[in-house]
Formats: C-alpha cells, sequence, structure tokens
C-alpha cells in the first residue's frame, strides 16, 4: 500500500512542480493546489497507512480495543488542508489583482519589484 | 447559474446545511466532525445562497459582516484558553462540567467552545472571501 | 582589592554611558552650561583613578570584575597598571577638559546634547579598552571607539566630506577590529589565557608559539589601523571633518593611541622578537618621514596637526619596536607628553578657527594682542613639541636620543629617521603656534578677540601641566613614567631625565635638530611648495585608493546581485527545484540509502481506480487547453485524494477535503471566468523538456524518499499516548478531534489565525483600487 501510494506522491510532486515551473500565473496556482495535496498525502503516507479503520474509540471503551489509523498525521493534516485552501485562495486573489494592475500574467512582464537594466546604486557616501 | 429552480431551491439546501454544519459541529468530538468540517460544510452553503440569490441577501440573512463573526470566533477560542488560567493550569488546558439542565446531564467544556470558535473563524473567513468574490462577479 | 574599591571602579567604568543618556535632557535645560555639570563624571574618574597612583607606582598592579558569561570563560574584568592607569588619566584627565571645551565652541549648536552624549559615550569605551582585563572586554570596548568615533566624525552628517570621513574610519578601523578579535582569539588558544594580566605571565609561550607569526600579523593589522600607520594613515587627516573637540580628544590622546597601546601592553610577551624589531621600526619610520612631509605641505591648522600627530604615532611604533628599554622609556616618556601638546594645539586650532572664522595659516595673523592667553598656550604646547627645555617635550626628545645613540647601522638609521622627523614636527609645530599669532595683523572672516572661559580653559591647563611636569620631574617620573615604562617592558625601568640641559650627545642632536627645525619654519612656504609639487607628480595616494576599493565594492555587489537576481522568476524556481531534487537524491545516492524494491502492492480493484482517477486527474491539468478542463481537472485529482482518504480510514480528513476542493472549483471558476486568459502553456519544446526534468527528478526525490521512510520501523509513541489518553483524559473519543482541540490546541489556535489573517488580506486585496486601472465593469445576466 505505502509503495503505490509513494508512487502517487511522486507523481503528485512533479506535476506540481512541472506546472510551478510555468511562466504564467495561472499555471503556478495550479501548481500550488496540487502542491498542497502532495505534501498532505506524504505526510499521510509517512504516518503509515492502515485500511478503513478510522481512530474513534468505541462508545463502550476508553482505548481503541484493535489497532487503528494513525491519528497524528490526521490532525496536522486536517488544518493543513484548510490553511492550504486559504492560502489558494489569498493567491488567486493576489494574481487576479496583479492582472488587473499590471495588465499580464507573465512572470516575464512583472518587473515592478526587480527592474531590468537597473543602473548601478549611487556611489557617493 | 441564476436558474428559477436554483434560486427557489437554494434558501432551504443553505438552511439544511448550515444546521447539518452545527449537528457536524457538536459531534465532532466523538464521531468523525469538528469544527473546521463544519465550518466549510456552512461556508459552502453561504456561497451556495451567494451564487443562486446574489450576494445582498446572504449579508442581510448572516446579519454580522463575516469578518467580524470570525474575530468573534478567534476571540471566543482564545477566552476558553484563559478559562484554564484563572484554575491555576496552563493556557488552553481542557475544563470539564457536566451541569445538568432539565434534568439531562450536558457535557459542556472548554475543548467544545474552543472548537466553537473554530468553526466560527473557519466559517466567517471563508464565506468572507466567497462573498467578496462572488460580489465582484456582479459589480 | 576591597569590594568598595571594585564597584567604585566599575562605576568609573559605566559613568560615562550614564552621562551620555542624560546629555540630552541637562542639555535642552541647561544649554552649553551643561558642559560644567557633564566634566564632573570624567573628573570624577581622573580622581578616582587617581587614588590608585601610589599603590601602583609602589609596584601592585590592580585588578577587579566579575563573571560575564562564565560558560565561556568572559569576564567583565580590569587590570590597572602602570601603562593602563597612565591612558586612563590621560583619558578621563583631558576627557574633562574636553567636554568643558565642547560647551564652548558648540555653544548654540541645536545638536549639542547629542554631541555630549557621543564625546561621554566615547570617553567610556576608550576608559574601558584601555583597563580592560578579559580579551572580549577588550574587544567590545575596541569596537565601540570604532563605533562611537563613527558617529562623532559624522557629526555634521549633511556634509558628504563628513559622512564620507566617518565611513572610512568606521571601514579602516573596524577591520582593524576584526583582525583584534582574530588575534586575541589566537593568543587565547596558544596560551589558554584570556586574561591580559594572566597572559602577561606567560613568559615566552607566545613568542615559542609556531602561531607567533599569525597572531603577530593579526596584532599588527589591529594597531596599524587603529594608529594610522602608513599606508592606513589616511583616515586620520579624513577625520579632521569632525569638530575640533572631536580631534583634540580622539585624535591626538585617546582613539589613535590604542593601536600603540595594543603594542605596549603585547611588548612583554610578543616583543624582542627579530620580526618585531624589523617590522614595528620600518613602519613607524615611515610613518615618521610621511606625516611630518605632509604636515608641511598643509595650510589648514587642523590638517597640519592631523600629519603631526601621524608622525608621531609612527614616532612611539618606531620606539616600541626598537625595544631597548631606554627607548621604551623615551616612548613612554613622548605619548605622556603628546597627549598634552597635541590636545592643547588642537584646542588652540579650534579656538582660532572659532574665534575667527578661518583656519587657513596664510590668512592668519597677528592675532597676539587680540588672544595673549591662547597664544601663550600656544606657544608652551609647541615648546614642549619642538623639545624645548623645560618642557616635557623636553625630556622625551633626550630620552629618545640617548636611546638611539648606541652605535651600529639599523640604530643610525632609525637615529637619523627620528632627527629628520623631529625636526619637521619641530617646524609644523612652530608654523601653527606662531604664524597666526606674530606678524603684521591679517583681516579675517570674523573680528577675532580672546574666546570664553570654556575655550581657553583647556589649552591653558595642559599646556601648563606640561611644564608642571617637567620641572618636577622626580614626582612625575615616580608616579607615571617610571610604572608605565615597566609595564611596557615587563622589566622594572627607572627613569631619571630631568628638565635640566646637561652637555651630552643627546643634547647635541636636539641642537642638529632645532636648526633644522628653525631652516625649515623659515622657509616653511618654499618647502610647502616643494612637497605640494611632489605630491602632484605622485598623483595617487592611499585616500583615492579607498574610494576605488568602494567603488570597486558596490559595482561588484551590483554585477553579482544582476547575476543571481535577474528578475526572472522561473529561473529562481528552476534553481531552488533543482538543488531540492540535488538535495533528496544525492546524499541517498552517496549514502547508500536507496529504499530497497517493493514488493507488487497488494491493493483491492476500488483502490487502483481511485488511484488511476487521481493520476488521470493530475495529468489532464497540465495538458489542459481550456480554462474549464484545467479547473474540472484539479477537481478530479482533489476528490480522488478525498476518496482515497475515505479508504485508509480517516473519513474526518476526506469530509474537508471534499469540502476545500469543492469550494477551491467554486472560486477558481468565479475568477478565471473573469481573467480571460487560456491556461494552455506557451513554454517552447526545449524549456519545456528542461522544466520536465527537473520536475520528474524532484518527484522522483520524494518518492524514494517515502519509500525509504515506509520501509524503516516506525515509532509509534506518540501515537500510543494519543490513543490512551484520547477518551481518558480529555474525554472525546474522535482520536483526531481531539489533538486538534485539545492536546495541540495552542497550534490550533495559530492555524486559525492564519485563516483569518488570510481572510482579511483579500478583502483588504480585493478593495484596495487604482480608480485608473479597473478592468471594464460588465454586466452579465443569467
Amino acid at each position: 500500500m505505502e509503495a503505490a501510494l509513494s508512487v502517487l506522491v511522486s507523481v503528485f510532486f512533479a506535476v506540481a512542480f512541472y506546472l510551478m515551473l510555468s511562466k504564467h500565473t495561472i499555471r503556478i496556482l495550479l501548481g500550488v493546489a496540487i502542491l498542497g495535496n502532495a505534501v498532505n498525502l506524504l505526510i499521510f503516507t509517512a504516518g503509515r497507512i492502515l485500511r478503513e479503520v478510522p481512530p474513534i474509540i468505541p462508545i463502550d471503551h476508553d482505548t481503541p480495543p484493535f489497532e487503528v489509523a494513525n491519528p497524528l498525521p490526521q490532525a496536522l493534516i486536517l488544518t493543513a488542508i484548510v490553511i492550504s485552501f486559504s492560502f489558494f485562495a489569498f493567491l488567486l486573489v493576489l494574481a487576479y489583482r496583479a492582472y488587473q494592475d499590471i495588465g499580464t500574467d507573465n512572470t516575464d512582464e512583472m518587473r515592478i519589484a526587480e527592474p531590468a537594466n537597473e543602473g548601478l546604486p549611487p556611489m557617493g557616501y | 447559474m441564476r436558474t428559477i429552480i436554483f434560486r427557489t431551491v437554494a434558501p432551504n439546501l443553505t438552511s439544511l446545511m448550515v444546521l447539518f454544519s452545527i449537528f457536524v459541529l457538536l459531534r465532532g468530538h466523538n464521531e468523525p466532525g469538528g469544527g473546521f468540517i463544519g465550518g466549510l460544510i456552512a461556508a459552502s452553503a453561504f456561497a451556495i445562497y451567494g451564487i443562486a440569490c446574489g450576494v445582498s441577501p446572504v449579508r442581510r440573512a448572516l446579519w454580522f459582516h463575516p469578518m467580524a463573526i470570525a474575530g468573534f470566533g478567534l476571540l471566543l477560542a482564545a477566552l476558553s484558553g484563559v478559562l484554564s488560567l484563572f484554575q491555576g493550569v496552563p493556557f488552553l488546558t481542557g475544563l470539564w462540567a457536566e451541569p445538568h439542565l432539565f434534568g439531562v446531564p450536558v457535557a459542556v467544556s472548554t475543548p467544545m467552545v474552543f472548537d466553537i470558535g473554530v468553526y466560527l473563524v473557519v466559517v466567517g473567513s471563508i464565506t468572507s472571501i466567497a462573498l467578496a468574490l462572488e460580489e465582484r462577479d456582479y459589480d | 582589592m576591597a569590594t568598595g574599591g571594585q564597584s567604585l571602579t566599575f562605576l568609573a567604568l559605566m559613568l560615562p554611558f550614564l552621562g551620555a543618556a542624560v546629555a540630552p535632557i541637562l542639555t535642552k535645560g541647561l544649554k552649553h552650561n551643561a558642559g560644567w555639570l557633564l566634566a564632573l563624571i570624567p573628573a570624577w574618574n581622573f580622581l578616582h583613578f587617581w587614588s590608585f597612583t601610589d599603590d601602583v607606582a609602589a609596584g601592585g598592579p590592580i585588578t577587579g570584575g566579575f563573571a560575564w558569561v562564565p560558560s565561556f570563560n568572559v569576564n567583565f574584568s580590569w587590570y590597572l597598571d602602570g601603562l593602563s592607569l597612565t591612558f586612563a588619566l590621560l583619558i578621563s584627565g583631558i576627557g574633562t577638559l574636553i567636554v568643558l571645551y565642547s560647551g564652548g565652541y558648540l555653544k548654540g549648536h541645536a545638536q549639542q546634547g547629542r554631541f555630549f552624549s557621543f564625546i561621554l559615550m566615547f570617553m567610556g569605551a576608550m576608559q574601558g579598552l584601555v583597563v580592560a582585563d578579559n580579551f572580549l572586554t577588550l574587544f567590545v570596548f575596541w569596537e565601540l571607539t570604532s563605533i562611537t568615533s563613527f558617529l562623532l566624525i559624522g557629526f555634521d552628517h549633511a556634509r558628504e566630506a563628513a559622512r564620507r570621513a566617518a565611513i572610512q574610519a568606521l571601514v579602516v578601523t573596524g577591520l582593524g577590529g576584526l583582525s583584534l578579535l582574530a588575534g586575541l582569539l589566537v593568543l587565547w588558544n596558544v596560551t589558554g589565557q584570556s586574561e591580559l594580566s594572566l597572559l602577561l605571565m606567560t613568559g615566552d609561550a607566545v613568542r615559542e608559539s609556531p602561531f607567533y607569526l599569525a597572531a603577530f600579523l593579526l596584532v599588527l593589522g589591529a594597531a596599524f589601523t587603529k594608529s594610522a600607520q602608513f599606508p592606513l594613515h589616511f583616515w586620520l587627516p579624513n577625520a579632521m571633518e569632525a569638530p575640533t573637540p572631536v580631534s583634540a580628544y580622539l585624535h591626538s590622546a585617546t582613539m589613535v593611541k590604542a593601536g600603540v597601546y595594543l603594542l605596549m601592553r603585547l611588548n612583554p610577551v610578543m616583543g624582542e622578537t627579530q620580526i618585531w624589531e624589523t617590522v614595528l621600526p620600518l613602519f613607524g619610520g615611515a610613518t615618521l618621514l610621511v606625516g611630518t612631509l605632509l604636515a608641511i605641505r598643509q595650510t589648514d591648522l587642523k590638517l597640519m596637526l592631523a600629519y603631526t600627530t601621524v608622525a608621531s604615532l609612527g614616532l612611539l611604533v618606531m620606539l616600541t619596536g626598537f625595544g631597548t628599554e631606554q627607548a621604551i622609556a623615551a616612548a613612554v616618556l613622548y605619548l605622556i607628553a603628546h597627549s598634552m601638546f597635541k590636545g592643547a594645539l588642537f584646542m588652540v586650532a579650534g579656538l582660532i578657527d572659532h574665534e575667527t572664522g578661518t583656519r587657513d595659516i596664510t590668512r592668519l595673523g597677528g592675532l597676539r594682542s587680540a588672544m595673549p592667553l591662547t597664544f601663550s598656550a600656544a606657544v608652551f604646547a609647541a615648546a614642549s613639541m619642538g623639545g624645548l627645555p623645560p618642557l616635557f617635550g623636553f625630556l622625551a626628545k633626550e630620552e629618545i636620543y640617548a636611546a638611539l645613540t648606541m652605535g651600529g647601522a639599523w640604530p643610525g638609521l632609525i637615529l637619523v629617521v627620528a632627527i629628520t622627523g623631529n625636526a619637521l614636527m619641530f617646524a609644523a609645530g612652530f608654523a601653527v603656534a606662531l604664524k597666526p599669532f606674530i606678524g603684521k595683523k591679517i583681516e579675517t572672516p570674523k573680528n577675532a578677540h580672546e574666546g570664553p572661559v570654556l575655550l581657553w580653559l583647556g589649552p591653558v591647563v595642559l599646556a601648563v601641566s606640561g611644564l608642571f611636569a617637567a620641572l618636577f620631574s622626580g614626582w612625575s617620573h615616580r608616579l607615571f613614567s617610571s610604572p608605565m615604562a615597566s609595564a611596557v617592558s615587563g622589566n622594572p625601568v627607572d627613569i631619571h631625565i630631568t628638565a635640566v640641559p646637561h652637555v651630552s650627545l643627546p643634547l647635541l642632536l636636539s641642537l642638529v635638530t632645532i636648526a633644522i627645525g628653525i631652516a625649515v619654519f623659515v622657509w616653511l612656504d618654499r618647502a610647502r611648495a616643494a612637497m605640494a609639487s611632489v605630491l602632484r607628480t605622485i598623483g595617487w595616494g592611499p585616500d583615492r585608493g579607498f574610494d576605488q576599493v568602494i567603488s570597486g565594492l558596490v559595482r561588484l555587489a551590483w554585477h553579482v546581485t544582476g547575476l543571481v537576481q535577474g528578475g526572472k522568476l522561473e529561473v529562481y524556481m528552476t534553481a531552488t527545484f533543482t538543488l531540492t531534487a540535488a538535495v533528496l537524491l544525492v546524499p541517498m545516492v552517496l549514502f547508500g540509502e536507496l529504499p530497497g524494491l517493493p514488493q507488487f502492492p497488494d491493493l483491492y480493484f476500488y483502490e487502483w481506480t481511485v488511484l488511476a482517477i487521481a493520476v488521470i486527474g493530475l495529468f489532464a491539468v497540465p495538458v489542459a487547453n481550456s480554462r474549464l478542463t484545467a479547473i474540472v481537472s484539479l477537481g478530479i485529482q482533489g476528490f480522488a485524494v478525498a476518496l482515497l482518504f475515505m479508504l485508509l480510514g480517516a473519513p474526518d480528513l476526506s469530509f474537508t477535503q471534499f469540502m476545500v476542493e469543492t469550494l477551491s472549483v467554486v472560486i477558481l471558476a468565479l475568477v478565471m471566468t473573469r481573467l480571460r486568459l487560456s491556461p494552455a502553456d506557451h513554454r517552447p519544446g526545449g524549456e519545456k523538456a528542461i522544466d520536465l526534468t527537473v520536475a520528474a527528478l524532484c518527484g522522483l526525490g520524494f518518492g524514494l524518499m517515502l519509500l525509504r521512510v515506509t520501509q524503516v520501523p516506525f515509532d509509534d509513541t506518540l501515537t500510543q499516548f494519543f490513543n490512551a489518553n484520547s477518551r481518558v483524559i480529555a474525554h472525546g473519543r474522535n482520536i483526531v478531534n481531539v489533538i486538534i482541540v485539545d492536546f495541540r490546541g495552542l497550534d490550533t489556535m495559530g492555524e486559525i489565525s492564519v485563516v483569518m489573517i488570510t481572510g482579511l488580506a483579500i478583502l483588504a486585496l480585493i478593495r484596495i483600487r487604482k480608480p485608473a486601472r479597473i478592468a471594464p465593469r460588465r454586466t452579465r445576466e443569467g
């Protein structure tokens, strides 16, 4: 099971990075969205996999009477999902606003912070 | 997307979803569910309502600004943690009480209050994001 | 020693800093008269240090202090022997006069409080430097003098020349400070001692160590930068951009002597070696000649004095390096004399500037009758500088010549250098002290008259003390010169020389010096013109070199920045991901940590189906040609992940993922319909291939790492803890939820704050709009 998920995780990462290497903000955004899933799956798999037994204690027991799925990575991932979503929404709006103001979604043409052919800084004291 | 059927169904659907989200929130401590999931369900409910009927009815229905709801949630979560300081235990330590309401024992705890805070933050923030984006679409 | 004395000494070391803190407030209330009050601080320090003179003269150095960082053997400790005590007295004594003098000199200046503050800070730093025992205390105070001198030189920060001089001084002396730190660490390692007092007892340990050369060069780097030795002398004359009280204090008696202090301090353990006795006199002599020659060239009073200071520092280094006991005695006498006469002359120069509005020696004359007190102070100071009896400078010069007339080629050469330097300094000193006062009166920008008491007090006191110390030479030798010379040489030294001239070879040499000096003085204008033409021929100097180095650095930084930060996002990304792939894969291959070949996974059919759906969704995203396809594909892979969570025992995750994917698709659709962009790939094929390789390598790296991780035994301590305590302690049966709201509640608190902040940020982003550039409004129905 872990082996199959490892392969899946590597595909997730490869696709996410491939998209993020693009020049267009929209593709980068899609890459970021996939990257979040890739990382979550990575953490999930690293915490070992157990099929179909959610980490819930039956009502008449104080501790799980049988082996259950590892709850710790689940707790970490649960919050991570919500945070990566809000982060994704922020990036989306940022890209949208950048497109409105700069008129492009090509990162090569977004040169306000790092202008091309900037001259030497002032040389005095 | 603003078809007549959708517009008619949406308010009812939304109320059902919000009700369900509260159910999910409250059972979260013992069954699958909790503040994050409940919050997301309620937020999607408001987003659907917004898509179907426009943003203004949603804002009217919510009464408060969504961000204010989120802020109240954060405050609630923080207060639930502060409560434990008065008992001389570290910040955010869970406290439990079981008062009897009409003869029925009801478990009240600071983790539950905390979870309600989480729920409100998620509902508020995400509804606010969704509404803001929808609003731009029709302005 | 008694604890009372100990805490008083600590107070003395801290008082200047306290004074610096209150100086601006005091000055706001009392204006320039705050100087009187603030001068009490150095005056008290002077008296406090004076109380040690008898003990120290009797041969017992005084130590004290307390542990600062005990784990690193760093102490805040002090060590008062003849050398540091004399320095401390000079610093606090002249400091008192300087504080008073600045009260008068900067009277009415808007930033006078700041100036008082800076100068007191510097005083504290300098005092700490000379009495520090621990290496790191010494280093901290050494750096503090560099920083405070930067503030003082750049005090008049509205002028570019002052800014340049300040930066120059900071760069040069700051480099020296680093060199000092390295040198001290070498000494620490070699001897195992981190206190100067203990280092001085290690005998030949340093000299015999194989690291002697390294320590020697590093200490030299510190001393030569601080004490402005040729060819690093250029910052000192430039520092004359500072207000005159700064020059009179820092550039005569205190900061520039720190380098000499360091050499004298380390002389007992590092001196008397071949290299020490060659390199120091060589550079010292060169500095002496260059300094005096350049001093003759100047017409500005302060610059003349600055170059003679450079020359005097050269003389001191030369004598310290020469190394005989008599040479050290001569260095000590000259150092004390120089502090007094040079401080006085600087203050005179400032006084003339203050009263007449110019410091150009060619535009000054006949001030004798207008400023009689200043004139007499100047003459006394210049006489001491020129080595005339009965002043302290005479004693120093006699001792120098007595030390150098021992026969042989090397001492002979040094003697010739000393005579030349002294003669030129004689001429320069009297040029400063006499030219503005004698001759016929020249009109100056301001109508000159005697300055206020705050201004003439300093030079007069210093000139008189030069006379006093020489007349009562037995007393001053007993208290200062002999203990200091003993501390420098490491053996007891007794100095006997008096102010009464007696016929001998040194006296003859003095006469020769004076004769040459008078000749240069008489033909000063011609000598100046000759020097000027020589300098024009040379053209380049270390000062211009400094500019070239700094502008070279800026250009280099600019080129490097252009190279690594070209402004292309995909280049940054490619670099980051390439490194990520390398970090993941290279160690795994190098250390043989590659995962073993796993068994073919034993999955149910529906599990294979979900995996396949995820992969299909993934591959569809990059190749999608329309935005709708891309969004739907993104949704597919997200829902596939949610299904996976469901199948693998994580219902909470699954629900959350479902909701999030739904919302993602909705908002993505909302935004993308308005972007009117096709998500299709516009990259040329070559770039695509490179990106694909990088991405595939990264993916492979993560996959292999994960495989490897899952093949090692699992540490389930935490899991066991949560499983065991979830219901028992936290009363919850859904362990995941209990972890979120209870066990890791603080974490969750931070996370919901982040969610809320992104919400606020998005609202802000949407609401900020530039009126001119709003996208065209569209009305849509349906």
